[in-house]
């Protein structure tokens, strides 16, 4: 019999996921400059057993255009560093998972590998990544070295944003490639120190990447000995075929995003088609479902406290995830209807921190482990351990015993 | 009241100073390891915890360079770990300007000057290296004349992103709907030979507005980029001469871009030793430096001056008696060139192993030495308070040969000779960097969208 547990993540950023929720947090609004910020909330989500928490980013100021600044002064603007903020908590939690969101459009795989792996080290064996893509024309403006043609998010079937949209993606895919070939360019074993022969290392377990690709190339070895997860858990966003090729071929971990539990299992359904077109090897994606979450004791209060959020943003907000609005029981009833549906687990998405994170954490998953969906406690061992998913072999070691 | 003394600490780790082999030594990659010297330097109230950097494995001989310690964590990374397990120790990186863009880096060092509360430091170093070259997008093509113009430019356009936010723009008003108090905080346009960016940066104004900017490099240029830009040189001019005068050079340079002399820092990175007496601190000296050198490290350390594959020579024997090879390619990739006179440099070295009956291993012991302060804690103490006093440095970035406990000894035999001194804290009396360093806090250098 399957396991029935599902995995629980929650994705954090600034102040909450609706735009409004600094209005209605009651922490300082330039909280999320301060590393007591995301030492509490990664402590909250700690305490609840979560698998892993995400922490968005993104090389742009906050906007709700799709294409640069907005010039609102109404909602969150400015964040700091994602995977520099959970380097920071890491020394001060033991057992969850920690996710920062990097763009690899503009920035270096050789950096963000290093970044990532030492994020594996310092946590011992808890660190993953979730890498970006970055479409936006005004992100390029800040690195100046290439131009990139308008996007348009409703036009993606006309050629030409099909063409960027595929190019972003292959690029991103050969920086995920290199990251990993990075890691493993270090077979586990090749620090010995071998007094006599005056060696600290062993080169011939030392391996050069020799990546070349159109967009760059990366030798290699890496200067960081191989991560305690040998591999640390990616994770990728994707609401359509591309990106779930993109996740199929190159992630551990997906998150997607369902309307409704019919939907969810479509989405789930194509996923798993996606992984077989692309010949995917290896443990199948974990699915991770993404929901905007507002919980309340009762379905009226958080009703009430959602028209609230809205009206202060002007609108009603919609955002590219589902959203919920409820108590904690019906919040667990939807999760366990999904779960039904074929979905591995959940990244929830507070709509006001820290609200809506200590409801997850005092109330959604208790009702979770009475309907006998969520474990209790963590069981201890590395992120990819909570996942499921087994520690991979080093490629060239592997490689070298042919 | 006597000059205060800086005082650093160098995490031990890619060089032929540290001692791997050691029963004392531990990783080089456990974070435990970085917590343990972070945190005695802490505990002596150091000023900062320092990287190195670099980022592509040393060669030799075309081959993976094995035999000091290789590898080493991410930098940044390991620093905003570290700022959640210390208080009040600045934390310093090497990050090097020609694989990186202003943009990102920018923003990662202003990110841990928050997660940090001001403590956040930069050592701006250059190269042109192709070799490092391979591992980046930017590939190897930066010419070396160019390094500090990229390095000077870009430190300028750090700073004019760093600028981009005004003081507590993020004004949080609920009632009045506003989160920050202009609709374009973080707008910039910077327009240079090296680099044409404009947009918006992200991170609000950091504790320190500008972290601290150290630079390690001693051409003409470097120390001019150090004059203009830096707030301390990490120099390796560790004897008393020398030292006084590099720091008269590089004092004099300061006028020239309006600066005091107070403004520039000289921290040398220095080794130590201690013992009981000074004879057996000098007698542990020469044990580590036999560590340091082994019969394989000497051999490859001659290999970098004569530029020659050098395998079948006696660590124990005579040098070769033939000259460097000057026209090959450097045999050693990845490490700054050393020898400006490499066959000038032969000749003193084969006179020398002459003239004292030296083998390659016990010159190489003999010439390669950097012990700076060998002796009892009061020994050190004095000396370095001496060097300090008479102006050869304004502090020094120890450069301790075992991790992570070299600093251990140091903290507790010389640190409370340097405080009854009274020219080193006993208390930290600020909370930023800037503060221990006794610099002024940074002011704005350019206008919000200035070009
Ligand atoms: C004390 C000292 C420490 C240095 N540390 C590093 C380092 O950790 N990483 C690096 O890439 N370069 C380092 N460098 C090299 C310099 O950044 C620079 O590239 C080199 O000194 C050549 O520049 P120059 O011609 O001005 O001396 C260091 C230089 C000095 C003097």
């Amino acid at each position: 019999m399957p396991d029935p547990t599902l995995h629980l993540a929650v994705a954090l950023d600034g102040l909450g996921w609706h735009p409004a929720a600094w209005r209605l947090s009651h922490a300082d609004p330039a909280a999320p400059l301060f590393p007591r910020w995301w030492a509490s909330l990664v402590g909250q989500a700690e305490r609840g057993a979560l698998d892993l928490v995400t922490i968005e980013d993104s090389l742009d100021l906050q906007s709700s255009l799709p294409d640069g600044p907005d010039g609102r002064v109404d909602q969150v603007r400015g964040r700091l560093d994602a995977l520099l903020v959970a380097a920071r908590i890491a020394p001060l939690t033991r057992h969850i998972g920690l996710i920062p969101t990097t763009s690899v459009t503009h920035t270096e795989p050789f950096h963000v590998s290093t970044a990532v792996a030492t994020l594996d080290h310092v946590t011992g064996g808890r660190a993953g990544w979730l890498p970006r893509v970055s479409a936006r024309r005004s992100e390029a403006g800040h690195f100046g070295r290439r131009n990139l043609p308008p996007l348009d998010p409703t036009r993606l079937a006309e050629p030409q944003h099909a063409r960027l949209v595929g190019d972003l993606f292959a690029e991103a895919a050969d920086a995920v490639e290199v990251v990993r070939r990075l890691w493993d360019s270090w077979q586990d074993d090749a620090e010995i120190r071998d007094v006599p022969t005056g060696r600290f290392v062993d080169r011939d377990r030392l391996h050069y990447t020799d990546f070349t690709g159109r967009w760059f190339s990366v030798r290699g070895p890496s200067i960081v000995p191989r991560p305690p997860q040998g591999q640390p858990v990616v994770a990728a966003l994707a609401h359509s075929t591309v990106p779930y090729a993109f996740a199929a071929r190159h992630a551990d971990v997906v998150f997607v995003t369902p309307t409704d539990a019919g939907h969810a299992e479509a989405v789930v359904a194509e996923v798993r088609a996606v992984e077989e077109t692309v010949g995917r090897s290896g443990p199948p994606l974990r699915i991770l479902a993404d929901l905007e979450v507002l919980i309340d004791d009762t379905p009226a209060l958080a009703r009430r406290r959602r028209t609230r959020l809205d009206e202060l943003h002007g609108a009603e907000f919609h955002a590219d995830a589902a959203a919920f609005t409820g108590s904690p029981g019906q919040l667990a009833d939807l999760l366990a209807e999904w779960r039904r549906a074929g979905a591995d687990g959940f990244r929830l998405r507070p709509a006001v921190l820290p609200d809506d994170l200590v409801t997850i954490t005092r109330a959604v998953v208790p009702a979770l482990r009475d309907r006998g969906l969520f474990r209790a406690g963590h069981p201890g061992g590395t992120l990819r351990d909570l996942l499921g998913l087994p520690r991979p072999d080093n490629r060239y070691a592997v490689a070298g015993t042919d | 009241m006597p000059k205060q003394i800086i005082l650093a600490a160098h995490f031990p780790g890619v060089n032929n100073t540290t001692v791997w082999s050691d029963p004392a030594s531990g990783s080089h990659i456990d974070f435990a390891s970085f917590v343990h010297l972070a945190r005695t330097a802490e505990r002596g109230r150091f000023d900062f915890f320092f990287l190195a950097e670099g980022l592509r494995l040393r060669e030799q001989r075309g081959r993976i360079h094995d035999l000091d310690v290789v590898g080493r964590p991410d930098t940044l990374t390991v620093l905003a770990a570290l700022a959640a397990v210390t208080t009040h120790l600045g934390l310093a990186g090497t990050l090097n300007t020609t694989f990186r863009e202003p943009y990102e880096l920018a923003r990662q060092l202003a990110s841990l000057d928050h997660l940090s509360g001001g403590r956040a430091a930069w050592n701006v170093v250059t190269t042109s290296d192709a070799f490092t070259g391979e591992n980046f997008r930017r590939g190897g093509y930066l010419d070396r004349s160019l390094r500090y113009e990229r390095a000077a430019e870009f430190v300028r356009t750090a700073r004019q992103l760093w600028e981009s936010w005004p003081a507590d723009a993020v004004v949080g008003d609920r009632d009045g709907g506003r989160y920050v108090d202009e609709a374009d905080p973080g707008v910039f346009a910077h327009r240079g030979d090296q680099f044409d960016i404009a947009g918006h940066f992200t991170v609000p104004r950091s504790p320190q507005l500008h972290p601290v900017i150290l630079q390690a490099g001693d051409s003409g240029d470097g120390r001019d980029f150090a004059a203009s830009s830096a707030d301390a040189i990490f120099s390796r001019h560790g004897t008393l001469a020398d030292g006084q005068e590099f720091y008269r050079d590089v004092k004099a340079r300061l006028a020239r871009y309006g600066r005091n002399p107070d403004d520039l820092k000289i921290i040398p990175g220095v080794t130590f030793v201690l013992g009981d007496t000074d004879a057996e601190a000098q007698e542990r000296a020469h044990h580590i430096r036999r560590q340091q050198v082994s019969p394989q490290t000497a051999i490859l350390l001659l290999e970098q001056l004569w530029n020659r594959d050098l395998s079948g020579y006696d660590p124990d024997g005579p040098l070769p008696a033939e000259d460097p090879d000057v026209s090959a390619d450097a045999i050693s990739r990845g490490r700054a060139g050393m020898y400006p006179d490499p066959v000038g440099t032969a000749r003193q070295w084969r006179a020398l192993a002459q003239e004292k009956g030296l083998g390659i291993r016990d010159l190489i012991i003999e010439v390669t030495g950097r012990q700076s302060f060998v002796g009892t804690p009061q020994r050190v103490a004095e000396r370095m308070n001496h060097f300090v006093q008479s102006d050869a440095a304004d502090g020094f970035i120890l450069v301790p040969h075992l991790t992570p406990g070299g600093l251990d000894e140091f903290v507790d035999r010389v640190v409370p000779l340097l405080q009854e001194r009274g020219v080193f804290r006993t208390e930290y009396t600020g909370t930023t960097l800037r503060d221990h360093l006794g610099l002024r806090p940074a002011r704005p250098l350019t206008r919000v969208g200035a070009a």
